[in-house]
């Protein structure tokens, strides 16, 4: 295996985007700031102590990453700069950063001459470059293979610019320019070697060494580390652990000002925002330099390189560390009774500015004075720390990391979800999270702010006009919008009546949309992803405090300057608004608000290309209406008829939301989808997933107000029906996010969590940009050809008996429906050769199973086995016996399979030498056993659940493997459920 | 789905039949009404499966759980729009169709299915009383005309799907009366007429027309229709009749059950059929010679005649009470059954063949010999030879033969058009359901044999959806089978 520098490209099945991370991380500082290399010792032990944390590729001297950032080591650097004839100006009135380059001389001059050029181009002076000493004898050979060549660059200020607080904030702001212009420039190179480039920083303040490293190798490979003259009053230091990623140079922490354990979920969402946003951006700061710096986000970063890279935006323009961060990671706020209204105020405010980035996370940040911490909303990661009697704070993502004397020991506390700690070494004191949200809270009068423009969608006017729902025509438009009998049975029907998605049992046997016959819909080629191991699922049930569902929509203005006005804004509750909310936000009048409604139709005859052009006239109107001070954009697909068929909705508001952003006019609109299609969860999940602020499902209320008429919804009115179903979406929108951990709907609108199955480059790349879709498949035609299908089955050229909807067949086997796995004909064979004991009936059900591959009906039914030579005699491979140890059944309970064939796989597996799975609920002990005739119903895996049902010691010992999950919602959907009904 | 736990506290209950003494003295029909309420609880039982077998069971692909749970939910309306979707006329399967649903339902696997052709009947039944059963035009005609020849289910079924795509459509029927078995071969007590012709007038003012006494190939010439019709329909049926072949056959009182059962039903239409024709079993010995359903509607007639005695030959053995090892679940149980006609009486004599009948001087049957048989399973197909010593002798008046149909009639109409055969001897048809002659197409027991009405149906729906493709190109018709 090759491995490349700045990580793998993206080939095959593998992208990059997907890889994920968790770590250990930690920072040692002195609280009055006083520095000593004792700091820097003391920070590099605590690194060496989350060891464990870290993880090796498969050479066992080849980490993941590992890293310490300190304060400029001004002592250390005047030594070791004079012998290349560096004359350093005072401490911070110069800038030192760490640059990964190029081996190839050439190259490496190349950029350097650049990064030169750049900084004369800026005003600053190049002050010169040091080697930086580096003894790789104990890395891997993987690590050396990327390794690219570290020198250090020093720039001095403009001369005369002089000394002070503002002058040296400028400075650092300058340097941010530099570093920035020079990421771009370099970007641009064609460089075979570009990729070894890299600046982990560049400042004035802190200085960073990192690499492809395990903890105990980064001393022997930056001998720097261990010069006493190297001080620092604090260090942060990481340790990283890739789940599946593969390591990197550049990859390692700390990045600029954090260090980061955990997973920012709703990354792809922040960054497309953040990139919308670029264009409303003005700084008084920064000027003119501001256009330099875009992108703010370099693309290919991981998770944490994309947060700092914000992050450090936002400090650059103006705010203060912490106020950012408490921008980017806000506490939950709305739920919480005892807050104070100012600092609720504050945060309502700032969600006007930024949606939270969502995820588990413990940051540890700095900017060289204050150093800090904060945990994620829901704390789902750890973080403790010290306080000493000497003035020493330890924090790290565990206990243990450093050895205090008790006796010296001030304080241990651990920081609490939602809560800042903060030391600040200039002022020398621990900051306590109330005073600086206070600080922060009372900064401008947000709550004033908020009462003046803030409104509520429940305060607009009422409008004058409510479609009428029409029933002469209802089971035309739901032939037009793909509605199915068992869209109204299955999951209408029940929504509307208990307000809850429908509950069934999991697992599903039908073909994927881009291998089924039938024209399928486009919210089909979706799938959600979900929450992970090292990434765990919220219950949202229980940790109702955290989430929210209220968003507000509307234009946004500079994020970089407070405002009154930036909180102009309409607040919604919930995403699913009826047809009341949609003609207040039609019809609004109150100043600062313009809306307008824009089709989504276009001709079925025109096939793909009709409908690609009219996806570009829809972007165009989009950005014609923006450019005309409409604000509220509403996507509509009312108005079908003969020649106009509906754009699939998610198509729509994918694109037009995407075509926004590329345009950087994102943020000054709402989008509204005015939806006859979207009717599920998951539909109304992927419009807002996409880019919608709030979603109508006019044709789903039109349809049950057709059921309550037919008496299809016994005891409900259109009122109560309508309630219902709206409750029910939004409680299952919830539900997804929580199963991606995410808490709030702000940071999941636009977030993209989904991947395609069977759409192409090109879809994805024009309205679906950034969605990761492995296989390809189907492009605009197809798309076109199955809207123009549902259109023609409501608008026939020649009306042939009465107009009826499909069976659907999704759910339960209907003979005209969509294929299942698990048909008439296979269930029969098997039942047969079950009960008859007949293997030749058996063999008939495994072909008529292997045969379904011929149906294209799943995508490992597409594989084919290529020889591969001479077969290898069968001596030289592993024994049956050997590879049967490694057949296990699936974690299912009795409660899912029944008593008897949960016993058939315990003894089936146990003579095979394989493990059976207890699955959720325990296992009763009369298995432990072995029956009198040497079988044994004993399940060698036993599954401990979170609710631990069924878990006793006696299970636990009768057990050869404890599979323990870590949450239900490492499941997708609703996870593994036991319906009470079939109780 | 119903009610959850439905299939656990009810049990099966069906209509009860009338009393033998009052029903045998009438042509009504067998079944007493059914209350509604007790219907509904009935629908109960459905356990709404998720591979629905009982759908998959019937040739119509009668989407049986969701009016099963409209029953239930006393939402007639739907449930008669769900039912008429795959099924034009259940009114009749409801009371014809031997129900291979219920064979297949999966309740039935460790209790009694589910009532589902009583449902059926009673969806239908509700819906004509509540005047939801009206005639629906289609709102554009295309200008093209189809000639279905043969006025039975499957040819009905292919008259009303291609009227509701637009074409014009005129059904010819050899026959006085419309409906073919279903008007002659059926008998009163199992589905009284009426049934028949109030669907036959709904169709009619649909705009179909009915031509009867129009003997196609013999009345009508082929080449007529061929002019004047742009597609043709056969369906015929398979009416040439399996004959018994052995000595004394010839002798006055043996006919073909087709026959016998077509006399009665024109008297119970009202038609005056004089007695020197008519074939009647009244203060016969009667035997009945086939143990299927046509058998079984024999002998209900010959009871309502009053015979003196009758006797029911079947060549296989009696079936099991319970499903046998190789007929597992969800085949077609092939099981002892009790009809109507069983239950008012007659003897039911089994792996019985009969090998002569001798007669009189006046050539009428006076007797009828036959021996036991046992059955073996020779090189994949099944023998019968006699037990030896186990010949026995019957007095007899009247012999009924009920052995099934062998395929369609080929002289006339099939030889003038010059279709060409199957090895069987049913007329070919491509994927489209059209012969080999261009523009003729075939359907029902005439392509596939005999078979039950439910299976005609879908093949009357299944080869229009074949015409209405050959007619315009393209068809939204619905087609149950491939």
């Amino acid at each position: 295996m090759t491995h490349e520098p700045g990580g793998p490209q993206a080939q095959g099945l593998y992208d990059p985007r997907h890889e994920h991370d968790a770590c250990g991380v930690g920072f040692v500082v002195n609280i009055k700031g006083t520095r000593s290399h004792t700091i820097v010792r003391q920070a590099l032990q605590v690194l060496i102590n989350l060891l464990h944390r870290g993880a090796c590729g498969c050479e066992v001297n080849t980490g993941d990453g590992a890293g310490i950032l300190i304060q400029m080591p001004d002592k250390f650097l005047r030594k070791h700069t004079a012998q290349f004839g560096i004359d350093l100006p005072a401490p911070k009135e110069y800038g030192a950063g760490m640059v990964f380059l190029p081996r190839d001389p050439f190259q490496r001059e190349t950029i350097q001459t650049l990064f030169e050029k750049v900084v004369l181009e800026e005003g600053q002076r190049v002050l010169g470059w040091r080697d930086v000493p580096a003894d790789d004898r104990l890395l891997g050979a993987t690590a050396v293979a990327v390794k690219p060549v570290f020198r250090q660059i020093f720039i001095g200020g403009e001369p005369g610019v002089g000394a002070g607080v503002a002058a040296h904030a400028r400075f650092e702001r300058k340097l941010y320019v530099i570093r920035k212009r020079v990421e771009i420039a370099v970007d641009a190179l064609e460089l075979p070697e570009r990729k070894f480039f890299y600046i982990p920083s560049l400042s004035s303040n802190t200085l960073i060494y990192k690499g492809m490293l395990i903890a105990d190798q980064i001393t022997t490979m930056y001998p720097d580390l261990l010069d006493p003259d190297l001080e620092s009053a604090l260090a942060l230091v990481h340790q990283r652990f890739s789940t599946n990623t593969f390591p990197s140079w550049p990859l390692a922490h700390p990045y600029r000002y954090i260090a980061h354990n955990g997973e920012i979920n709703t990354l792809r969402g922040n960054i497309n925002w953040m990139h919308a946003r670029e264009a409303l951006c003005q700084s008084d700061l920064l000027g003119d330099d501001l256009k330099k710096i875009f992108p703010v986000i370099r693309e290919g970063g991981s998770d944490t390189a994309t947060f700092d890279n914000v992050l450090e935006f936002l400090v650059m323009t103006g705010r203060s560390l912490p106020h950012a961060i408490l921008m980017m990671i806000p506490e939950p706020w709305s739920g919480h009774e005892s807050m104070s209204a100012e600092r609720k105020a504050f945060y309502e405010y700032h969600g006007s500015l930024m949606e939270p980035w969502d995820g588990p996370a413990s940051i540890a940040f700095t900017d060289g004075t204050v150093i800090g911490a904060v945990l994620d909303r829901n704390g789902l990661r750890p973080s403790r720390y010290y306080v000493t009697k000497d003035d020493l704070v330890i924090m790290a993502s565990e206990v243990g990391v450093l050895d205090v004397p008790p006796e010296n020991i001030l304080l241990k506390e651990r920081l609490h979800p939602g809560r800042i700690f903060l030391v600040d070494t200039a002022q020398g004191r621990i900051i306590d999270d109330e005073e600086i949200k206070h600080t922060f809270a009372t900064e401008h009068p947000y709550g004033e702010w908020l009462k003046q423009n803030l409104v509520s969608i429940e305060d607009l006017p009422p409008a004058p006009y409510i479609p009428e729902p029409d029933h002469e025509t209802v089971v035309q438009r739901q032939q037009a919008f793909g509605y199915t009998h068992e869209d109204l049975r299955i999951l209408l029907a029940p929504m509307a009546q208990n307000g809850e998605e429908p509950v069934g049992s999991m697992g599903t046997d039908t073909a994927l949309a881009v291998l089924s016959d039938r024209p399928r819909m486009l919210y089909d080629y979706f799938k959600q992803l979900f929450a992970q191991v090292t990434n765990p699922p919220l219950d949202a049930i229980r940790e109702e405090l955290v989430t929210s569902m209220e968003s507000t929509i509307g234009p946004e203005r500079n994020l970089l300057r407070p405002e009154p006005g930036s909180c102009r804004q309409i607040k919604i509750k919930y995403p699913i608004i009826d047809n009341h909310e949609l003609a207040k936000l039609k019809h609004v009048s109150l100043e600062g608000f313009r809306s307008v409604t824009l089709p989504m139709l276009f001709d079925p005859a025109e096939g793909g290309a009709g409908l690609e052009r009219e996806m570009e006239e829809l972007q165009h109107r989009a950005s014609q209406a923006i450019a005309d001070g409409y604000n509220i954009l509403i996507l509509s697909d009312r108005g079908v008829n003969v020649g106009r068929a509906p754009i699939p909705s998610l198509l729509a508001t994918a694109g037009v939301h995407h075509h926004l952003v590329r345009e950087g006019s994102r943020t000054k609109c709402a989008l509204v989808i005015e939806s006859g299609d979207a009717r599920e969860v998951h539909h109304v999940a992927l419009l807002i997933g996409y880019g919608a602020g709030a979603v109508n499902p006019y044709l789903a209320f039109e349809t049950l107000d057709d059921m309550i008429r037919t008496g299809l919804l016994p005891g409900q009115d259109h009122t109560k029906a309508v309630r219902n179903y709206i409750k029910a979406l939004n409680k299952g929108i919830l539900k997804v996010m929580s199963k991606m951990g995410i808490s709030t709907l702000q940071s999941y609108c636009g977030a993209q969590i989904f991947e395609a199955v069977g759409l192409n480059r090109d879809v994805i790349d024009r309205y679906f940009t950034w969605t990761a879709s492995r296989i390809s498949g189907v492009g605009i035609d197809v798309i076109a050809e199955e809207a123009r299908r549902r259109h023609e089955r409501a608008f026939p050229e020649r009306p042939v008996l009465e107009p009826d909807l499909e069976w659907g067949g999704e759910y339960q086997w209907r003979r005209d429906g969509e294929y299942h796995l698990f048909n008439p004909d296979t269930v029969f064979k098997l039942q047969h050769a079950t009960r008859s004991g007949q293997y030749r009936i058996f063999k008939e059900y495994t072909k008529l199973v292997d045969d379904q591959n011929r149906r294209l009906c799943t995508l490992r039914g597409l594989f084919e086995l290529k020889a591969a030579g001479p077969p290898v005699p069968s001596e030289e491979v592993e024994p049956v016996a050997a590879i049967l140890k490694r057949f296990a059944t699936g974690a299912m309970s009795y409660g899912s399979i029944s008593q008897e064939a949960h016993e058939t796989l315990a003894i089936a597996m146990n003579r095979i030498g394989g493990r059976s799975n207890t699955g959720e609920g325990g296992e009763d002990p009369a298995r432990y056993p072995r029956d009198p005739n040497g079988d044994w119903r004993r399940s060698a895996v036993k599954q401990v659940a979170s609710a631990r049902f069924g878990v006793t010691s006696e299970y636990l010992v009768n057990a050869d493997d404890l599979q323990i999950k870590m949450a239900q919602g490492a499941k997708p959907g609703e996870g593994g459920q036991l319906p009470g009904h079939k109780v | 789905m119903g009610k959850v736990t439905g299939f656990l506290e009810i049990k099966r209950k069906g209509p009860p039949r009338r009393p033998v003494e009052e029903r045998i003295r009438d042509w009504k029909e067998v079944y007493l009404p059914f209350p509604e309420p007790e219907m509904q609880k009935q629908g109960a039982r459905c356990m709404d499966c998720g591979i629905p077998f009982c759908h998959q069971g019937c040739p119509l692909g009668n989407i049986v759980p969701d009016w099963n749970d409209l029953v239930y939910r006393d939402q007639w309306r739907d449930a008669i729009d769900r039912l008429h979707a795959t099924n034009n006329f259940p009114e009749w399967t409801g009371r014809l169709c031997p129900a291979p649903c219920e064979g297949a339902c999966v309740l039935g696997i460790n209790d009694d299915p589910v009532t589902i052709k009583q449902i059926e009947q009673s969806i239908i039944e509700h819906a004509f009383e509540a005047g939801w059963v009206e005639a629906t035009p289609p709102a554009v005609r295309t200008g093209k005309r189809v000639a279905i020849i043969g006025s039975g289910p499957a040819g009905l079924a292919a008259a009303a799907q291609l009227n509701a795509a637009g074409h014009w459509v005129t059904v010819f029927e050899r026959d006085d009366r419309i409906g073919g078995l279903l008007r002659y071969g059926i008998p009163e007590f199992k589905m009284e007429k009426r049934f028949l012709d109030r669907r036959l007038q709904i169709m009619e003012k649909e705009g179909i027309a009915f031509r009867t006494n129009a003997h196609v190939g013999v009345s009508v010439p082929v080449d007529e229709l061929r002019s004047e019709f742009g597609a043709i329909v056969l369906a015929g049926g398979a009416c040439w009749p399996r004959d018994l072949q052995v000595p004394g056959r010839e002798l006055r009182g043996i006919h073909f059950a087709m026959e016998y059962l077509t006399l009665q039903n024109k008297r119970c239409e009202g038609d005056s059929v004089p007695d020197d024709t008519f074939i009647t079993a009244h203060g016969k010995r009667v035997v009945i010679i086939g143990g299927g359903d046509t058998g079984a509607d024999c002998l209900g007639t010959v009871h309502r005649q009053g015979a003196h005695s009758v006797h029911q030959f079947e060549l296989l053995p009696r079936p099991p009470d319970e499903r046998a090892r190789d007929n597992p679940w969800p085949q077609w149980p092939n099981i002892f059954r009790v009809s109507s006609a069983h239950e008012e009486g007659g003897a039911r004599v089994y792996s019985v063949s009969t090998q002569r009948f001798t007669g009189d001087a006046e050539g009428r049957v006076e007797q009828l010999h036959a021996a036991q048989v046992e059955m073996v399973h020779k090189a994949g197909r099944l023998d019968f030879t006699p037990i030896p010593g186990s010949e026995f002798t019957l007095d007899v008046d009247l012999v009924l033969l009920a052995m099934g149909f062998l395929g369609p009639e080929r002289p006339g109409m099939l030889t003038d058009l010059g279709v060409k055969l199957t090895e069987r001897g049913n007329v070919w048809r491509d994927l489209n359901w059209m012969t080999s002659v261009p523009g003729v197409f075939a359907c029902g027991d005439m392509q596939r044999g005999q078979s039950l009405i439910v299976w005609a149906i879908a093949e009357g729906r299944s080869a229009a959806r074949g015409v209405d493709q050959y007619l315009m190109g393209v068809s939204e018709l619905p087609a149950p089978l491939p």
